[in-house]
């Protein structure tokens, strides 16, 4: 019994735009790298609000969270993110992650609040992808 | 994990989402949590959205979505997508056309994909969908881009079928002809605001005529009209006889909403047929049916897999067979022979 359903967990990922920031190149070629190397991943589409985001990660149940923000206002953003998923009980065992342009002075912070990891610019895909894989939450 | 189903059944959408993922996942214990949902299924009404990829099925999908919450009723959703044969990766799309009800958790919308091994998908699907059911969704859409027998048996989960067409596109329709003709219930021409959308219509309709004309009618077609005498019916102006079902076909602008709500009423309405023929009843009995010899096929295929592995995997038969010394009917037969004689026992 036990043999036949110890099928390899696939990692689910949730590539997530939120706010105002129109600039999503970056999460397309996360999203692409990141199916390449066998994930599944989730995208949000543009604009979406921090209760969308954490609607899409709950319903679909995702390991890790991506969220890229280039417009700075992830010191607003990504705590309700948070705050949102800790109210579903899912802020625990997600692989949260942030990318964008994020400035030293705020890392720390984000950190604190619970942020797994943070890839700015120049971050190579192959270490990120490494990332996800070893931290990825087991279920 | 019988926890897990607990949670499910109180309403906690993370319970559900976790159920589905270790659905999908087949972690250990999946079959327990799935046989635990079973008798809390059946309250649900299962639609199949399929067509060609840019149909609109996604779009479509979200209108249904945003009526039925008007309606007060809830709404759970399985969209399915490729994923490469490659790197077993995929990316879901589907949630972005999501637009009408975002932010709204009595709309459950899962992306999944097509992992895993050929009847595996439909496996999943089934399971998922009982887990939507025993939640409590009024409304459970599975929506899939309609392209081979993968799909055909995807959709074949759900008690009504759309099959979505745009217009003009008379390489779609010669497709349908395939095979994806058979399985529609209601026939959806999207995007008719377009040129050529009457066309379209047109054509479906002599296709549909044709069906009902032709000699298989009854015994083709997965929802088996099962009426045999389906010789000179007339679509059009037999309304009497209330054993068969002639697929409707309705225009659609899914952007828009035009046609959503007729729409929604055909699917009412092949409901209430369904309801009315027996063949909701019958239908679902196959369909457990088929459910029953999949997991069968699944399980035969596993106790295989571990016979091959007692003998220490394929590579010596491999060997031999070409260096001529044995035949794969040989080695097949072998290997099977010790499975076999506990069949005959």
């Amino acid at each position: 019994m036990s043999t036949q359903d110890s099928e390899d967990q696939t990692i689910r990922c949730l590539v997530a735009k939120v706010g105002l920031d129109g600039h999503d190149r970056g999460a397309h070629v996360i999203a692409r790298a990141f199916r390449d190397a066998g994930f599944e991943v989730v995208y949000s589409g543009l604009h979406k609000s921090p209760d969308e985001i954490v609607q899409a990660a709950v319903q679909e149940d995702v390991d890790v969270l991506g969220i890229s923000i280039l417009s700075g206002a992830h010191n607003t953003l990504v705590p309700k993110i948070a705050e949102g998923l800790e109210s579903y009980d899912a802020f625990e065992d997600t692989l949260v992650l942030v990318g964008g342009i994020v400035p030293d002075d705020d890392r720390e912070e984000l950190y604190e609040m619970g942020v797994d990891g943070i890839f700015g610019p120049g971050s190579s895909m192959g270490e990120t992808i490494e990332f996800v894989r070893e931290n990825a939450p087991e279920r | 994990m019988r926890e897990l189903v607990e949670q499910l059944l109180a309403g906690k959408h993370r319970a559900l989402a976790r159920v589905i993922s270790k659905i999908e996942d087949r972690s250990p214990g999946y079959r327990d949590l799935v046989s635990d949902l079973h008798p809390h299924t059946g309250n649900a009404t299962i639609v199949g959205i399929t067509g060609s990829p840019g149909a609109g099925k996604s779009t479509l999908v979200d209108k249904m979505a945003e009526t039925y919450r008007e309606r007060g009723e809830t709404v759970g959703v399985i969209a399915i997508d490729p994923s490469s044969p490659y790197s077993g990766g995929a990316v879901l799309g589907d949630r972005i056309r999501m637009a009408s009800t975002i932010g709204d958790m009595d709309v459950f919308f899962r992306s999944m994909s097509a992992r895993g091994t050929l009847g595996g998908l439909s496996t999943a699907t089934t399971d998922a969908v009982k887990a939507l059911d025993a939640f409590g969704k009024d409304r459970i859409i599975i929506e899939t881009v309609g392209a081979g027998q993968n799909e055909v048996d995807i959709v074949g989960t759900a008690d009504t079928i759309a099959v979505l067409v745009p217009p003009s596109s008379g390489d779609d329709v010669q497709m349908l002809k395939a095979g994806i003709l058979e399985i529609g219930d209601v026939f959806v021409v999207n995007k008719a605001d377009l040129d050529g959308a009457d066309r379209t219509v047109q054509e479906l309709r002599e296709m549909v005529h044709m069906r009902d004309a032709s000699p298989l009618a009854g015994t083709a077609g997965h929802h088996g009209v099962d009426s045999g005498s389906a010789g000179e019916r007339d679509p059009e102006t037999d309304d009497s006889d209330d054993e068969a079902w002639t697929p409707p076909i309705v225009e659609t602008v899914a952007k828009t909403g035009e046609g959503v709500e007729p729409f929604l009423e055909t699917l009412v309405d092949h409901r209430a047929w369904l309801e009315s023929s027996g063949e909701l009843d019958s239908q679902r009995r196959e369909r457990y049916e088929e459910e029953v010899r999949r997991l069968l096929r699944e399980g035969a295929g596993e106790l295989v897999r571990a016979e091959i592995d007692r003998h220490g995997g394929l590579d010596g038969y491999v060997e031999a067979i070409a260096a001529k010394e044995t035949d794969p009917y040989v080695v097949t037969e072998e290997l099977l022979a010790p499975l076999r004689g506990t069949v005959d026992d």
